[in-house]
């Protein structure tokens, strides 16, 4: 991540681990407390004091629930992921083992699920194929010629949420993670099981596609 | 950032962009976006829509009631693990 206090190791596991052992839930004091969750909350929320994790929900609820709308774009479905990203931090936050900030431990637990359920849904998060090999309309040479483009001054918001929202489903969930959420591509090619090279070419295709998008409006928009 | 031969095209150029804008090294200073005005203007464009994206998903506030839903959920898991396994 490019957050402050926000490093995430790129060792680390995608799938949380479950069923650790005790000494999984030695807790570093001063890791946590330098996340903004103070570790002496932290610490009762893996002892599992209902109302440590209450706090704890409150914390992070915005952050969480808003990543979740993100990533699905739609609100009933972010709340169903939210409750379900919860539901495994109550489960794993005894696991966390202050290795990375919890914060950065957390929003990634809340992508698993995410990711998860996209994979559930039958959507194909990466296609290997196509995107280490461009097709005909996706050659770098379409992008010349920016003659006829206006994207200069403010570009149009609503125009660019619907150019997002019809992205191929791989591409934008490539872009939301690196463009929006800030992870790093070796993140990314871990996450979604892919190449680093992968990543990038698909998160170029996913602005250029944008791109292309929003010259279609700004073009219907001269007319 | 690496030597190029400065008659790079604009194909050669666009085809390495994807993995020069990952490296994280300034794409601006790449000789040939210095020496080529559409590619420029194409590297402008793209940071102007990851930048204007970023300014259309601020964080919100998820309903009150979810919490409730969340406790329910925590409680009936934990009344599961209490069941005896079959």
């Amino acid at each position: 991540m490019k957050g402050p206090d926000e490093e995430v190791s790129g060792t680390e596991p995608v799938e949380l681990a479950v069923g650790q052992s005790a000494a999984a839930k030695s807790v570093s004091v001063r890791e946590s407390a330098a996340t903004g969750v103070p570790a002496e909350l932290l610490e009762r929320a893996q002892a599992g004091d209902h109302r440590a994790f209450a706090e704890i929900y409150s914390l992070h609820k915005r952050r969480i629930y808003s990543l979740c709308l993100r990533m699905l774009g739609n609100a009933a479905e972010a709340e169903d992921l939210t409750q379900e990203a919860f539901l495994q931090l109550h489960r794993k936050i005894g696991t966390f083992r202050g290795e990375s900030a919890f914060s950065t431990w957390l929003h990634r637990l809340a992508i698993n699920v995410v990711l998860m359920r996209l994979r559930k849904k039958g959507l194909q998060l990466i296609s290997l194929d196509e995107a280490m090999e461009p097709t005909t309309e996706e050659r770098p040479g379409r992008s010349f010629g920016t003659d006829d483009l206006s994207l200069t001054g403010a570009i149009d918001r609503l125009a660019l949420q619907r150019a997002i929202d019809d992205l191929p489903a791989g591409y934008r969930l490539i872009f939301m993670l690196h463009d929006i959420e800030g992870y790093e591509h070796n993140e990314i090619a871990d996450m979604l099981r892919c190449s680093i090279g992968n990543s990038k070419s698909q998160l170029h295709k996913a602005r250029l596609k944008l791109r292309d998008a929003l010259r279609v409006h700004s073009r219907g928009e001269g007319r | 950032m690496s030597e190029v031969p400065k008659s790079m095209s604009c194909a050669e150029f666009q085809a390495q962009l994807p993995d020069l804008i990952g490296s994280g090294e300034s794409v601006g200073e790449h000789p040939h976006v210095k020496e080529c005005d559409l590619c420029r203007e194409l590297l402008e464009q793209l940071e102007a829509i990851a930048h204007a994206a970023r300014q259309l998903f601020p964080e919100v506030e998820p309903p009150d009631e979810l919490w409730e839903h969340i406790k329910s959920a925590i409680k009936e898991d934990e009344g599961g693990k209490d069941q005896p396994s079959t």
